[in-house]
C-alpha cells in the first residue's frame, strides 16, 4: 500500500520535474514545479514526517511558488523557444548528469542496512520533532533564525537604496 | 474493522459530507441575499418556493443551462485548470474538521470526522494556501486585464494576510499543545463558554486578527478587492461564464464556511455546549450524538450570519490601505498576542 503510493508520488514529482525542463512557458514550468514540491510533501508524509509535509506545502507550494507565479504574471513573461543548447553544455552537462547518478546509483547500492523505513514505524509527532530542536538543537536553530534576520535586513537594504536613488534621479 | 469495510465507510462519510457542504454552500448564497435584502430594507428571493427557499435549486439549474463561453483569447489548459482548483481546494478542508462528539459509530471509526490527523489546522492552512492558484490561475489565463489585476491584487492579499491568519492561530495551538482539532476543541471543554479559548483562553485579540485575515482570505468585503465591481467589472472571473463562474461562486462561499467552522473550533469550543458541564450527558444516546452537532452548525451559522452583516455594512477598503493594514497592524498584533501567551503560559 505504503509502496505502491510512494510509486505513484515519485513519478509524479518526476514527471513534474521534466515537464519543468520541456515547458516552453514559465507559467507551466512553475506549475510542474509545484506538482514536484506537492509530491515531495506526500513523501515526507509517507516517511513519517508529517510536520515537514505540511510545513513543505504551506511555504514552499504555498507562499514561494505563489510569489514565483506572482511574478510571471506582473513581468508577463511571454513563451520562450527552445534552442538545441549551447555546445558546452552538451559536452559537460550530459557527462556531468551521467556522473551524479552513478555516484548517487553507487551510493544506494552499497550501503548496508538500508530498510524500507517508512510510516510503518511509526510517525514523528510534531512534538518529538519540536523537542529536538528546541531542546537538543536550539544554538543551531536560533543561528540560523539570524542568518535569515540577516537576509531580510540584506534585501530591505537593497531595496530601500534603489529606491533612494530614483528619488535623487527625480 | 476490516480495510475494505474502512474503505467503504470512507467513501459514504465523503460523499454524505461533500454532499452536505454543498447544500450547506447553496443555502449560504440564499441567506446572503435574504439578510442583505433586509439590511437594505427590502425582501430578497421571495417568489420561489415558500419565503423563496428553493431559489438556490433554480440558480443551480440556471448556471447549468447557460451556454459555456470559452473566449478565443484565453489561454485554455489553465482557463479550465483554474475553476477546478478553486473549487477543490475549497471542498478538501472540510475533511479534517469534526463536527460532532466522538466516539460514535461503529468501533474504531469516527462518525462525525472524515479523517481525524495530528496536524489537521495544518493541513487545512496548506490546502487554503494551494486555493491561492485557482484565483491567480483564472485572472492570468483569461488575458483580460481587468482579470490580470484582480488575480494580482488576490495573490498580493493572500500572501500578506495569510502570514497573519497563521500567527494568529499560533496562540490557540500554544495553549491546546496539538495541531489536532479535536484535541484543540477537547481542551476548551471543560467549562463551557468560560474555557473556549476566545473568554478563557485569552484569545480575544488573536480571534479578531483571524477573522480579518480570514474575511481578506475569503476575499470578502470588505476586502473583496479581488472582485471589486466598480473598478475591475468582475475581477478575476470576468472572462468565466456558466458552470465555470458557478464553481468560483461555490468556492467562495465553500471557504466561508470553512473558516466559520475553523474559527468555530479554535476559539468556540467547536462541537462543545456552552453550557459545559452544567448539564450532565442525557440518558439518551441519540440526544447525545446530535446535540453536539446542533451546537456545532448554530455557532458556524452565526458566523455565516457575521459575514453577511459585514458585507452589508462596511464599505471597500482601498488598495494601500490593506496592504498598510496588513503588515502593519494586523502582523505586529498577531506577534504580540505570541509572545504574550506564551509569557502567559510560562508564568502562570
Amino acid at each position: 500500500m505504503y509502496l505502491a503510493l510512494f510509486f505513484l508520488f515519485a513519478a509524479f514529482a518526476i514527471a513534474g520535474a521534466v515537464n519543468l525542463l520541456v515547458q516552453s512557458h514559465p507559467i507551466n514550468s512553475a506549475l510542474s514545479l509545484i506538482v514536484v514540491m506537492t509530491s515531495l510533501a506526500i513523501l515526507y508524509l509517507l516517511l513519517g514526517a508529517e510536520f515537514l509535509a505540511a510545513a513543505q506545502v504551506i511555504v514552499y507550494s504555498g507562499a514561494v511558488m505563489v510569489l514565483f507565479t506572482f511574478v510571471i504574471m506582473l513581468l508577463n513573461a511571454g513563451r520562450e523557444e527552445h534552442t538545441l543548447g549551447s555546445r558546452a553544455a552538451r559536452a559537460i552537462g550530459f557527462p556531468a548528469v551521467v556522473v551524479i547518478l552513478g555516484v548517487l546509483a553507487s551510493v544506494v547500492l552499497r550501503a548496508r542496512g538500508l530498510t524500507a523505513n517508512g510510516i510503518q514505524q511509526g510517525v514523528t509527532t510534531t512534538e518529538e520533532l519540536s523537542r529536538v530542536l528546541f531542546r537538543e538543537l536550539l544554538l543551531p536553530f536560533e543561528v540560523t533564525s539570524v542568518l535569515i534576520l540577516i537576509a531580510i535586513l540584506g534585501a530591505v537594504a537593497l531595496a530601500r537604496r534603489g529606491s533612494g536613488e530614483s528619488e535623487a534621479g527625480q | 474493522m476490516t480495510l475494505l469495510e474502512f474503505i467503504l465507510w470512507s467513501i459514504v462519510k465523503v460523499a454524505v459530507v461533500t454532499v452536505l457542504l454543498l447544500v450547506a454552500v447553496a443555502y449560504t448564497v440564499l441567506l446572503e441575499r435574504k439578510l442583505v435584502g433586509r439590511i437594505q430594507n427590502r425582501w430578497g428571493p421571495s417568489r420561489v418556493g415558500p419565503f423563496g427557499l428553493l431559489q438556490p435549486l433554480v440558480d443551480g439549474a440556471k448556471s447549468f443551462l447557460k451556454e459555456d463561453l470559452i473566449p478565443t483569447g484565453v489561454y485554455k489548459p489553465l482557463y479550465l485548470l483554474a475553476p477546478i482548483i478553486a473549487l477543490s481546494s475549497a471542498l478538501i478542508s472540510i475533511g479534517v474538521i469534526p463536527f460532532g462528539a466522538p466516539g460514535f459509530g461503529p468501533k474504531g471509526f469516527d462518525l462525525f470526522q472524515v479523517s481525524n490527523v495530528n496536524i489537521g489546522l495544518l493541513v487545512i492552512l496548506g490546502v487554503t494556501s494551494i486555493g491561492v492558484y485557482g484565483v491567480a490561475l483564472a485572472g492570468w489565463s483569461s488575458n483580460n486585464k481587468y482579470s490580470l489585476l484582480g488575480s494580482l491584487r488576490s495573490s498580493a492579499q493572500l500572501i500578506s494576510y495569510e502570514l497573519a491568519l497563521g500567527l494568529s492561530l499560533v496562540g490557540v495551538v500554544l495553549l491546546a499543545g496539538s495541531f489536532n482539532l479535536r484535541a484543540i476543541v477537547e481542551q476548551q471543554a471543560t467549562h463551557g463558554i468560560a474555557s473556549w479559548n476566545i473568554f478563557g483562553g485569552f484569545q480575544f485579540l488573536a480571534f479578531f486578527i483571524y477573522l480579518m485575515a480570514a474575511f481578506a482570505e475569503t476575499n470578502r468585503s470588505p476586502f473583496d478587492l479581488p472582485e471589486a465591481e466598480s473598478e475591475l467589472t468582475g475581477g478575476y472571473h470576468t472572462e468565466y461564464s456558466s458552470m465555470k463562474f458557478a464553481m468560483f461562486f461555490m468556492a467562495e462561499y465553500a471557504n466561508m464556511i470553512n473558516v466559520g467552522c475553523v474559527a468555530t473550533l479554535l476559539f468556540f469550543g467547536g462541537w462543545t455546549s456552552p453550557f459545559g458541564s452544567h448539564f450532565d450527558h442525557f440518558q439518551n444516546n441519540f440526544l447525545n450524538a446530535v446535540l453536539p452537532l446542533f451546537w456545532f452548525a448554530f455557532k458556524v451559522f452565526l458566523f455565516l450570519c457575521l459575514y453577511v452583516w459585514v458585507r452589508g455594512t462596511l464599505p471597500r477598503f482601498r488598495y494601500d490601505q490593506l496592504m498598510n493594514f496588513g503588515w502593519r497592524v494586523l502582523l505586529p498584533l498577531a506577534i504580540l498576542n505570541i509572545v504574550g501567551t506564551s509569557l502567559w503560559l510560562a508564568y502562570r
